[in-house]
């Protein structure tokens, strides 16, 4: 990319986003921490230099590049992300998960939270429906393009392999679609669940174009974003195949399972907090 | 408020499926379990302690799931699947509708998180519309059980009952009011308190809230009767009929939307055969949201007290 980023800059809002959400699933004693955490750089990386978008947000995005977060339980990596790129105020982080809020547990489009273009939660949905963003984007000549996350343990489900082969032998070519490799589901290591096998050989079978990243080195990353957008336009798909750690940055919520969707306790959030540095105040 | 049942103990009644499969593993070497990557969540980990080799780990892949149930019924298992009641019937109605409905085979579709009270996690995963997909489907025996006995000897009972079964239970903890040795009997309506002047029908996590309202109306010089509707299909029609005879109006309560819900089961019967006032407790027609399951059943209408004012309102009905 032309424009090189501030990555100082970015790595200060990474640290506040990590703070937003062990402090969002703190305050309400539910959500998905392990895996908001490791995609943390991803979300700040997309919303804060790679997407170009407008403000106020409008659902058709027009112009804009598009995201459609297809793991809904990342919720609050979402939110604290849009609330910093000021789509809402961060205030409204601490109403995450109660009730009348518009922070639903999973993403909704119901309570027109700004930001938000279709409902995830239930998983294997997401890519499907950033392919019909994509071919929007196509009929209406439209250059941007259409990011879209999942997990790996999503990949599990049959709707994504329909997805995957579509957007291959259909060459929607204007689609970055990234999965958070960090071999951790419910139930255990995906690995011990039902293994995935290679991925990116499968992928590619499909017909996409295959990248590999460490994705939570924003450098690294930036650098996997810049090649994945020079792929695009050339008759393939393009995925980003990002191996990240979930739960990262808070040690005892690194790399395991166990930090998928638990809340800490108010000692655990203590500990949490002091290894996450507040950078831009605490919402 | 003096309630005629009272308890000394709450418990999720996810967690009388997950005892009541432990027993079955115990008792019945043709019981095999499945489940899509939520084995915690739906109490799985002592069957499949016991015997690992009748488990099914198929990953977050509930279409598979059902298919292979589908075909372990066929070589003569009994599967018996686990996953939230979302991803139980929305997200397969279709595999189940052809390879266990109209193929008939012996699967026990085992649901969790049914209804607001999962709270936190949100209208995606909150279905409120499960009971009535699957009581459409023929074949298919629908139950609810309210607490978490009765949900343990639900889940025991239907091992025994050759055919599809819909089991729909909950995530929170509630009043354990039914007695610990209670044999199951599928399709049998439970008369829990007589009342002359009004009936209230209860099924699942409402069925305490029915016995909530029963005390505040006797309170006010109104006789309630309250029946346990733990079976939506077959519906106990003769009993629901005998009770409203008697009574001369009803009021159901459900954790579910109206259309499809109990309350329009009873509302078939009643026109089908005896027209009387019935007013109906459930969601009316809205997604639901994230919240505590206390907060939420207020919010939709849910609570003891929509039960006692839809009771109130039948009776003017049948009195007018
Ligand atoms: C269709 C569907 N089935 C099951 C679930 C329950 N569930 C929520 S998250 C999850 C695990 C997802 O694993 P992965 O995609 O690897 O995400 P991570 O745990 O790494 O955040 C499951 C099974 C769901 N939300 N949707
Ligand atoms: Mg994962």
């Amino acid at each position: 990319m032309s424009n090189s980023p501030d990555f100082n800059h970015l790595k200060k809002v990474t640290s506040q986003v990590r703070r937003d959400i062990v402090r969002m699933v703190h305050a309400c004693q539910s959500g998905h921490p392990g895996g908001s955490l490791g995609c943390t750089e991803y979300l700040v990386l997309l919303y804060f230099h790679v997407m170009k978008y407008k403000l106020p947000f409008t659902m058709e995005g027009k112009g804009e590049d598009m995201f459609f977060l297809s793991n809904g339980h990342i919720s609050p990596v979402w939110y604290s992300v849009l609330s910093h790129a000021g789509f809402f105020d961060k205030k409204e982080l601490g109403t995450f998960r109660q009730i009348n809020s518009r922070l639903q547990g999973h993403p909704a489009t119901e309570e027109d939270l700004p930001g938000i273009r279709v409902a995830s939660g239930s998983l294997g949905q997401g890519l499907s429906v950033g392919i019909g963003a994509a071919l929007s984007k196509k009929l209406d000549k439209d250059d941007k393009l259409v990011y879209v996350l999942m997990g790996d343990g999503e990949q599990q489900e049959g709707q994504v392999w329909e997805a995957v082969m579509f957007a291959g032998s259909k060459k929607v070519d204007n689609l970055i679609a990234t999965i958070d490799y960090n071999g951790q589901q419910i139930d255990g290591p995906t690995e011990e669940v039902n293994p995935l096998g290679d991925l990116k050989a499968k992928y590619e079978a499909f017909g996409w174009e295959v990248i590999t990243s460490d994705g939570n080195n924003i450098e690294e990353l930036a650098a996997a974003f810049d090649k994945a957008k020079s792929l695009t336009g050339k008759g393939k798909p393009v995925l980003n195949l990002m191996t990240t750690v979930m739960g990262k940055g808070v040690d005892f919520m690194e790399g395991t399972h166990k930090w998928h969707g638990i809340a800490p306790n108010d000692e655990q959030l203590a500990e949490a907090l002091n290894q996450l540095e507040e950078t831009l105040g605490d919402y | 408020m003096a309630t005629k049942y009272t308890f000394t103990e709450k418990k999720d009644t996810r967690s009388g499926f997950g005892d009541g499969l432990t027993e079955l593993g115990r008792t019945n070497p043709n019981v095999v379990a499945l489940c899509a990557d939520l084995v915690g969540s739906l109490k799985m980990a002592d069957f499949i302690k016991e015997n690992p080799d009748r488990f099914v780990q198929t990953g977050i892949a509930e279409a598979n799931m059902m298919g292979i149930a589908a075909g372990l019924a066929t070589a003569g298992k009994i599967p018996f699947t686990g996953t939230f009641a979302n991803f139980s019937t929305g997200r397969v109605y279709d595999q189940i509708r052809q390879s266990i409905a109209y193929s008939e085979k012996n699967v026990k579709v085992c649901a969790s998180h049914a209804g607001v009270t999962l709270g936190e996690d949100g209208a995606t995963h909150q279905i409120l519309e499960d009971m009535g997909m699957m009581k459409m489907l023929p074949n298919f025996t629908v139950i609810n059980p309210c607490d978490y006995n009765q949900t343990k000897a639900a889940t025991i009972a239907i091992a025994d009952y050759e055919g599809p079964v819909y089991l729909r239970f909950g995530r929170p903890k509630w009043p354990i009011f039914t007695d610990p040795n209670q044999k199951f009997e599928i399709g049998k309506a439970l008369k829990l308190i007589e009342g002359t002047d009004v009936t209230i029908f209860a099924t699942g996590h409402l069925v305490w809230k029915a016995i909530e309202a029963e005390a505040i109306l006797q309170e006010q010089g109104i006789s309630a009767e309250v029946i346990n509707i733990h079976t939506i299909k077959p519906l106990d029609e003769k009993a629901i009929l005998a009770s409203v005879a008697k009574t001369g109006c009803a009021v159901s309560a459900e954790e579910h939307q109206m259309a499809g819900g109990l309350g329009e089961s009873i509302a078939s019967t009643l026109a089908r055969n005896d027209m009387k006032p019935l007013e109906i407790v459930a969601v009316n027609d809205q997604f639901g949201e994230s919240g505590k399951p206390e907060e939420l059943l207020d919010k939709y209408g849910l609570s003891t007290e929509n039960i006692v004012e839809k009771a109130k309102k039948a009776i003017q009905r049948k009195n007018s």
